[in-house]
């Protein structure tokens, strides 16, 4: 009984002295900056023959977070010219930014860009670079345009996507990035 | 002062006019604690010549009694001398149960939990050792499934939690061992962690009733026990391997336990459980795979009047999440939803690869307990938990490899607890707990923190009262007092700091501005008030009439006060509210109950009404760059929960029967008046069980289940566009699933090995008709079916 009397007190004399102990800990916590989160999405375009580039950027600085992305574009498109494509992705929340566009290369053979127009929009895309098995990236490639139309064009990337395919419809995989921008061409 | 009562019984007994003296008083002796009959009790009528003794099974029989009131007086070697009034007007058959201590090792948690009433007053269901045999590959959601009133939300089939009358995660609260779980339960996909190879047997209380434990279980209270060890000397355990076609894995458990005549005992036990990808009928559910372990070890003495005892166990579960149910976005849904397969087949694989969760969890406890004369039994009990949850993610480049969610809670609690002895009438219990709880976030994963890192301290203080106004009628009044002190370090995105105002509302707790994130130090404190109040009548040895009424508080949990951001394994962005208040629920339950040899039941109708119920609904789309998203968002609204849950069993034959269980409930949100989400559909299982002692104890089970569909949802689908063919679809999110109905077949017989030694084998098939289904609370049900057909053996061996 003696016993039980001591160890009682020994144990809630520890105990309290935990309470004490890890109450008085007050470390400030790091903040985490999502390494892995694209909040840049840039298509330029510069015509095969030369001239100024066209940029279609998507912009969501806040992530996850409640505003919307912000899509701005620098110019219409001239009807029946062949533009080099090229697809940057930058993630802004980090100084310097940080280039994700070299991550997607360096995982190609699990990545793939898509650019889909709606109907009404008289574009083509094609000549995609190629992964190391030969199948579409998609990072740099040709977009041709047709007469003056407008409507929308949508860049897709996909995270481990079943390659080859024969576009979006069997393509599987993980959405990472859907942008999608109003264009016009005339 | 009682013998001054019982002489005042006495009198009046004496000097009632004696009419008839032909009648008979006869019925059982019975173990309070487990229905057992106690054989050799001493039986005295007072004041009379009358003396008998109970005969083997329990039986005793009074003759030549007169009408009016006597008083009973039953001594038994092993139990506390006690009397019980009985009035005869005609020939009667009562049961007398007594306290039955001393040859019980757990009389150290007797009076306090093991195998005595946890409430007096709500009706408790439970479940057996030899029941949890069936499951030794199952989980505990599993077993609890086979209940009435429980179902359970699943995330694919090895993370199971269990709901109670509708409600689960922070509002069902387990007790394991004596001590209450801190495994980051609020989260719909964190199974409890529990190995249920360590639990010798579960009490189920639906309701908040059992306010020793918590004034915060709106739903209800799970109790898990470890098994009980005789005070003898002897060694023995048990070894039991299952294995099964479905997973092609299997789980092998064993348990060693040596006890002593003086008191002392310990007792091992380890399990390891592998499981491959399970199947649907149809298709390879890839990346479902399991891999479990524990161990646990227990060491104490234990004598009449004081004991200590000391438990440890270690719990490590990896489960693979289904790969298809791993998606970028709405359109990703939309894609997946109507595609009625999932997106991911591979071959069968042991394998188990993102996404998935890694949980460890320890467990260390230690008790003593002391009996002191005209006090009662004080018990003092210190418990540290600490729980790991990491949680990968399928991720690119560097971060592969890294977890997306690092978790470490941990949990020190002290508690202090006195149980008056059962000083016929009146029984008090009361008792004081303290914990300090610490969740640290690890910033390594370069996620933002799902949960913060933040400090809880909660004190509680609690007494439950009980009356035994007469022999068939008692009376049960309770009240708890809790104080929850939260103390946070969270990171908010500027953006949502101000999109919610808070910067107007909380401008005092900002710590620092980081980029685009803002520190914050929320300091938050609640004061819970819960209570009970309750009645038991028995009107005979057959029926009983319970009816209580709870009162449960219950703080917000971290996740609902500071969620903020993108929830990949749900493929949505989850929104908590700093402003948040305790929700209040009041629950009026009533169970009539029969028991009987022949023909049993149970009928409990329900009604919960929560003031201020937490709940998680999905409010606009969200526009990112990754696509749209479904925002859900936390709040607060007035719910009202009603249910009935049925069992009933019926015996045709000695060795055949017929069992019966039905539960119904529905939620109504009373402010927007739709129906709440995710609460059961209406499900009925029936059974036939034939069992024959002298046939190798064989048994043979068949049972159906049938879940009806859920026809009361609230419509939750939203538009979203599809790049691939550039339209507005519907992702429809809402609508359930249909009916299914399910037919398994068990069976086992067992064999003598030696004199002390039982081989228990067993065979089942789950399933049976490789029936394709969903089930409207597995939240994977949107990607693929649940498990085909299932063959299992079972072989236990106990020596």
């Amino acid at each position: 009984m003696k016993t039980f009397r001591i160890s009682t007190l020994a144990l809630i004399t520890l105990v309290s002295s935990l309470f004490i102990a890890c109450s008085s800990d007050d470390d400030t916590p790091i903040p985490v900056n999502e390494e892995e989160i694209i909040t840049t999405l840039t298509l330029t375009l510069t015509p095969a023959t030369g001239g100024t580039a066209i940029t279609l950027q998507t912009r969501d600085l806040d992530g996850d977070g409640p505003n919307a992305p912000v899509i701005s574009i620098s110019g219409d498109l001239t009807p029946m010219t062949t533009y080099n494509g090229t697809v940057v992705l930058l993630n802004e929340t980090v100084t310097p930014a940080d280039n994700i566009t070299l991550e997607v290369i360096e995982e190609a053979e699990e990545h793939q860009f898509f650019y889909t127009t709606n109907a009404s929009l008289d574009l083509t895309t094609s000549n995609f670079n190629v992964d190391a098995n030969s199948n579409p990236l998609g990072t740099t490639f040709t977009l041709t345009t047709g007469a003056a139309s407008t409507g929308t064009l949508t860049a897709t990337l996909r995270h481990e996507p079943t390659k080859p395919n024969t576009g979006l419809n069997d393509a599987g995989g993980e959405t990472d990035i859907s942008a999608t921008f109003n264009v016009t061409i005339q | 002062m009682h013998k001054h009562i019982f002489m005042l019984l006495l009198c009046s007994v004496f000097f009632a006019n004696a009419q008839n003296c032909n009648y008979t008083l006869s019925g059982k002796v019975i173990d309070l604690h487990d229905d057992s009959v106690l054989p050799g009790a001493t039986l005295i009528v007072a004041g009379f010549e009358k003396v008998t003794q109970s005969t083997i099974d329990g039986t005793y029989i009074f003759s030549n009694l007169c009408e009016g009131t006597y008083t009973i007086q039953i001594s038994h070697p092993n139990c506390a001398t006690q009397a019980f009034k009985v009035k005869v007007s005609s020939d009667l058959e009562k049961n007398f149960r007594l306290e039955h201590h001393l040859e019980e090792l757990n009389a150290i948690t007797l009076n306090a939990a093991i195998f005595g009433n946890k409430t007096k007053t709500l009706f408790e269901q439970k479940i057996t050792e030899a029941q949890l045999d069936r499951f030794s590959n199952g989980s505990l959601g599993d077993i609890l499934n086979t209940m009435s009133g429980v179902s359970s939300l699943n995330t694919g089939n090895a993370v199971v939690k269990p709901i109670i009358n509708g409600v689960h995660s922070s509002r069902v609260v387990v007790m394991n061992n004596g001590v209450r779980m801190e495994d980051q339960e609020w989260g719909a996909e964190h199974a409890p962690s529990i190995d249920v190879n360590t639990i010798g047997n579960i009490t189920l209380i639906k309701g908040a009733g059992a306010l020793k434990y918590s004034g915060d279980a709106v739903g209800g209270i799970i109790i898990t026990e470890a098994a009980k060890i005789p005070v003898k000397d002897t060694i023995y355990g048990k070894t039991h391997l299952s294995t099964a076609t479905n997973g092609r894995g299997g789980t092998l458990t064993s348990t060693l336990t040596k006890s002593y005549k003086n008191g002392w005992y310990g007792s091992l036990q380890a399990t390891v459980k592998r499981y491959g990808d399970y199947e649907a009928p149809d298709y390879i559910l890839s990346n479902t795979g399991v891999f479990g372990r524990n161990i646990a070890a227990r060491i104490g003495i234990n004598r009449f009047d004081y004991g200590v005892d000391a438990y440890y166990s270690y719990f490590r579960n990896e489960i693979g999440i289904l790969r298809a149910s791993h998606i970028g976005g709405a359109s990703d849904q939309v894609r997946a939803i109507n595609s009625g397969f999932p997106l991911v087949i591979e071959d069968f694989t042991y394998d188990i690869n993102d996404p998935r969760q890694d949980v460890t969890h320890h467990l260390f406890k230690v008790r003593g307990f002391k009996r002191f004369k005209n006090l009662g039994e004080v018990t003092l009990q210190y418990d540290f938990q600490q729980n790991e949850r990491l949680e990968f993610d399928v991720r690119r480049g560097d971060d592969a490899d890294k977890a997306s969610l690092d978790l470490q809670l941990s949990s020190h609690t002290v508690r202090l607890d006195l149980d008056t002895e059962k000083n016929f009438p009146v029984n008090f219990k009361t008792g004081l707990a303290g914990q300090f709880q610490q969740n640290v976030a690890d910033p390594s994963t370069g996620v933002r923190r799902l949960i913060p890192d933040y400090e809880r301290i909660n004190l509680g203080i609690y007494g439950v009262g009980n009356y035994e106004i007469t022999n068939n009628w008692l009376v049960e009044v309770g009240g708890r007092f809790d104080y929850i002190h939260l103390d946070a370090q969270k990171f908010y995105r500027t953006s949502f700091w101000e999109e919610r105002n808070y910067d107007v509302l909380f401008p005092e707790i900002v710590v620092g501005e980081f980029g685009n994130q803002i520190l914050t130090n929320p300091k938050l404190n609640f004061s819970n008030f819960s209570a009970t109040l309750g009645s038991r009548y028995t009107f005979n040895d057959e029926y009983k009439l319970f009816f209580n009424y709870s009162l449960a508080s219950r703080a917000p949990n971290p996740s609902e006060l500071f969620s903020e951001g993108l929830h990949h394994s749900a493929s949505r962005i989850e929104l908590g509210d700093l402003r948040f208040n305790s929700e209040i629920a009041h629950k009026v339950s009533l169970t009539l109950q029969k028991q009987g040899s022949v023909f049993g039941f149970s009928i409990n109708p329900y009604l919960n009404l929560i003031n201020d119920f937490m709940i998680i609904e999905p409010t606009e789309i969200q526009q990112t760059i990754r696509g749209n998203f479904q925002v859900w968002e936390y709040r607060q609204t007035d719910a009202r929960l009603v249910g009935l849950d049925i069992d009933a069993s019926l015996s045709f034959t000695k060795n055949l029967s017929f069992y019966h269980q039905f539960s119904f409930v529905k939620g109504y949100d009373r402010t927007l008046d739709i129906p709440l989400i995710d609460i059961p559909p209406v499900n009925t299982t029936n059974g036939l069980v034939y069992q024959n002692s002298k046939l190798n104890n064989f048994r043979l089970e068949v049972k159906s289940e049938y879940t009806f569909r859920q026809n009361e949802f609230p419509d939750t689908n939203f538009e979203v566009f599809v790049p691939e063919t550039n339209t507005q679809e519907l992702v429809d999110v809402s609508t359930p699933p249909d009916a299914y109905h399910l037919v398994h077949v068990n069976s086992s017989v067992d064999f003598k090995l030696t004199q002390k030694s039982m081989l228990h084998v067993g065979a089942s098939v789950s399933n049976v008709f490789n029936t394709n289904y969903r089930n409207y609370l597995n939240r994977l049900r949107y990607y693929a079916d649940d498990l085909g057909r299932n063959f299992s053996i079972n072989l236990k061996i106990t020596y």
